[in-house]
């Protein structure tokens, strides 16, 4: 079966600096994926890679998204086309109430074709899926959130857009057990409502405690370095990290030698 | 909530463009003075006005006024592109006022109905002037306003039907022909404009307008707004501007006094759209009672160069001022806005609340003074201004002036200036929006703190004018 994301042989980078080396990463329709590694091993910068972040550069190698290079696309099309990214710190935007952001994406996409009322309505619902007062529609995008409220923000588009691809950045170990829930709900809702395809970053294993994992990538020093089914995340949990990095360091060795 | 849907999902508005406002209509059949400036003109407008001894008196004491003061010359944007030997000061379309669109000729009717005003006035208005190049075409107010003893008609009218001592006891003395050079020059070649008297105790609920559209080439436009508020009395006053684009410099030199009385509030709104060949130097001041209130909402988009700033003198106790304002200077425009407050009475308070864009080489100056005099124990003041430039090309100034002069008053002023962020942005292109649309959204929602005080057809308006900067249309 092919992939739903390919993404191979894949450096990237700033203007300065080298992050990710030679990436391999396939993602197959409908199935979950764990990207783990510590901190600073590049997984938030394959996230915003993929998602098409200018602020990185790729070097050489391709990102395929249903067959398709989309390696040079802007963010805007790779949204549209299906990918959705999760961040962990969203951005406040003052004036521009969550309410009309939020039909203005979902008007972006022929798919998602409401009249106002369904719109209201299909707002409504997902707000109940994820206990959300919808007092916070009328409020400004993210402006004064809270972490778990911003939280809750990016799981109710992730579930307004039913994307094909949805990878969660949730790298932040700050996560406090509020969003965390909040995190998980919306998961289980979009796995549960549009069965697609999930890439969560996380180095933080409790977030993975209800979830079905198909399978574990483990990325050290931007390198991707092993994968395996998920009783890896236990694995990780007691042993940490320090035999991938030495997997990397015996490579890197093999290499010069 | 579908307020604020229509207002600002970027799908809903209306696909704009600037054929919108820059279309011209014939001139032909048109009364045109010849351009420049004499006495013999100055002269055949008040004849033409069939006016009192009074006036034309003023008049010509402005002009000699005007020819003896200086231009200003070393602060603000640069008007040497300005020459009134070029400019005429009065062309009139051959008509005759009306009271209903039906009387209107046809090219003019077509101007204003292109620029929605018929329509407005049957939804959302008490009452409607259009003033056509010199002369206003259009006045109508509905009965019940009438019969409440409101007044709402022209200076000129005000001075036939009866109305002539209100007028001589209140016309120019709050913008004297003094103040500057550009106000001289007003008084010497006013015409048009409003009229508007609101008894002691009267409200009223839907706001009147007036719009100003400047058709003639080469032309300047010195219309006087003149309104007077009772007692205890409520107006919201709105005025709309917009020109075709020439390649020949326009004036805009229109001079509004209002006099705001007793425990009376009014809003005076401004949505100011002039073609990039306009220099508006335009006027404007109120003075307030005891515990009156003046609101002003400016928004400032058009002109080539704009030297504005509405001033509020708060002459009684615990009166106040509200000024609200966006300018967003595009390429080819240097717009120097803001707003003065003299605060000369006790408990007097003062917020000014602006906002300042600027792209593709615009220039955006706000310029603020604060004046509290030894009378005003207590007197609170906050100045805010928040800029945002579009790109490395454009220029955004603060310049806000602070003459304090009792120890009781409190004074404070915050400024900020930012660019959009490229994580910004990124976030929104990742969910879909392109990345002009992106921009778009960021700078409507800056401006929203302004369109949010406009009545909704004119919030809508400036989502508009927005959309038409940040496309980059060049009016």
């Amino acid at each position: 079966m092919s992939d739903l994301l390919s993404v191979s042989g894949l450096t990237a980078g700033t203007e300065d600096k080298t992050i990710l080396h030679d990436i391999d990463l396939g993602i197959e329709a409908g199935k979950s994926y764990v990207l783990m590694g510590p901190n600073g091993a590049g997984k938030s910068t394959l996230g915003h890679v993929i998602m098409g972040d200018p602020q990185y550069t790729v070097t050489s190698g391709t990102i395929a998204f249903e067959g398709r290079d989309i390696t040079s696309e802007t963010p805007d099309k790779r949204s549209l086309a299906g990918i959705y990214l999760s961040y962990q710190a969203p951005v406040e935007i003052p004036g521009v109430p969550l309410y009309s952001f939020l039909r203005t994406i979902c008007q972006k996409r022929p798919e998602l074709k409401m009249t106002s009322r369904q719109f209201r309505q299909r707002v409504n619902e997902v707000c109940e899926q994820l206990s959300m007062s919808t007092d916070y529609l009328t409020r400004d995008l993210n402006v004064g959130f809270s972490g778990g409220e911003k939280k809750k923000v990016e799981m109710l588009q992730l579930l307004l857009l039913q994307p094909k691809l949805a990878i969660l950045d949730e790298t932040d170990s700050g996560l406090d057990v509020d969003a965390l829930s909040v995190v998980s709900r919306g998961i289980e809702a979009y796995r549960s409502t549009c069965d697609g395809a999930l890439l969560i970053i996380t180095h933080n294993t409790r977030i993975l405690e209800r979830i079905n994992v198909d399978q574990v990538h483990v990325m050290v020093h931007g390198n991707m370095v092993s994968s395996g089914p998920s009783s890896l995340i236990d694995e990780i949990d007691r042993e940490g990290f320090a035999k991938y990095e030495a997997m990397l360091a015996q490579k890197a060795q093999g290499e010069l030698a | 909530m579908s307020d604020v849907e229509d207002r600002f999902a970027a799908d809903d508005l209306s696909e704009v463009s600037r054929d919108l406002y820059d279309f011209v209509m014939p001139e032909s059949g048109y009364e045109r003075y010849a351009d420049g400036l004499s006495r013999e003109v100055v002269e055949s407008i008040s004849r033409k006005k069939d006016e009192p001894d009074w006036m034309l008196k003023m008049r010509l004491d402005a002009l000699a006024l005007y020819e003896h003061m200086d231009m200003p010359s070393n602060w603000g944007p640069s008007i040497a592109g300005l020459d009134m030997s070029n400019i005429s000061a009065y062309v009139s379309p051959k008509t005759k006022q009306a009271n209903s669109w039906d009387d209107v000729p046809d090219d003019i009717k077509e101007t204003f109905e292109r620029l929605g005003i018929p329509e407005a006035e049957r939804d959302s208005l008490a009452g409607v002037g259009a003033q056509y190049d010199s002369e206003v075409v259009y006045h109508n107010m509905r009965d019940e306003v009438a019969k409440q003893g409101v007044i709402y008609t022209t200076v000129e009218d005000a001075l036939k039907e009866g109305y002539e001592d209100i007028v001589h006891k209140y016309f120019g003395t709050l913008i004297k022909p003094q103040y500057h050079k550009f106000a001289a020059l007003h008084y010497a070649v006013w015409s048009g404009g409003s009229f508007v008297y609101v008894p002691e105790g009267v409200s009223l609920d839907y706001p009147l307008q007036s719009y100003f559209r400047l058709n003639a080439a080469g032309a300047g436009q010195f219309e006087h707004t003149l309104i007077i508020l009772e007692p205890g009395s409520y107006l919201h006053f709105i005025e709309g501007c917009s020109a075709p684009k020439y390649n020949v410099a326009n004036l805009h030199a229109g001079a509004v006094e209002l006099f705001v009385g007793k425990g009376a509030k009014l809003r005076y709104s401004t949505v100011e759209n002039w073609s990039k060949n306009m220099y508006n130097l335009n006027t404007k001041r109120a003075r307030v009672e005891e515990d009156g209130s003046i609101e002003w909402v400016s928004g400032s988009f058009g002109s080539h160069v704009s030297y504005l700033y509405p001033t509020s003198e708060l002459v009684g106790a615990r009166s106040n001022s509200e000024y609200t304002g966006i300018t967003f200077a595009g390429a080819t425009q240097d717009l120097d806005t803001g707003c003065k407050v003299i605060l000369d009475a006790p408990d007097t308070t003062a917020s000014v609340n602006a906002k300042s864009l600027s792209k593709s080489g615009g220039v955006s100056t706000f310029r603020s003074s604060v004046v509290v005099s030894p009378k005003a124990d207590n007197a609170r003041v906050s100045v805010s201004c928040a800029s945002l430039m579009l790109d490395a090309d454009s220029r955004s100034d603060t310049i806000p002036a602070m003459d304090v002069r009792n120890q009781t008053a409190s004074v404070g002023h915050e400024a900020t200036i930012g660019r959009i962020s490229d994580e910004t942005l990124m976030y929104l292109m990742s969910r879909g929006i392109p990345e002009n649309e992106a921009r778009t959204m960021v700078v409507n929602g800056f401006a929203n703190p302004v369109s949010k005080e406009l009545p909704l057809e004119y919030a809508v308006e400036m989502n508009n004018l927005i959309k038409l900067e940040m496309e980059g249309a060049i009016g």
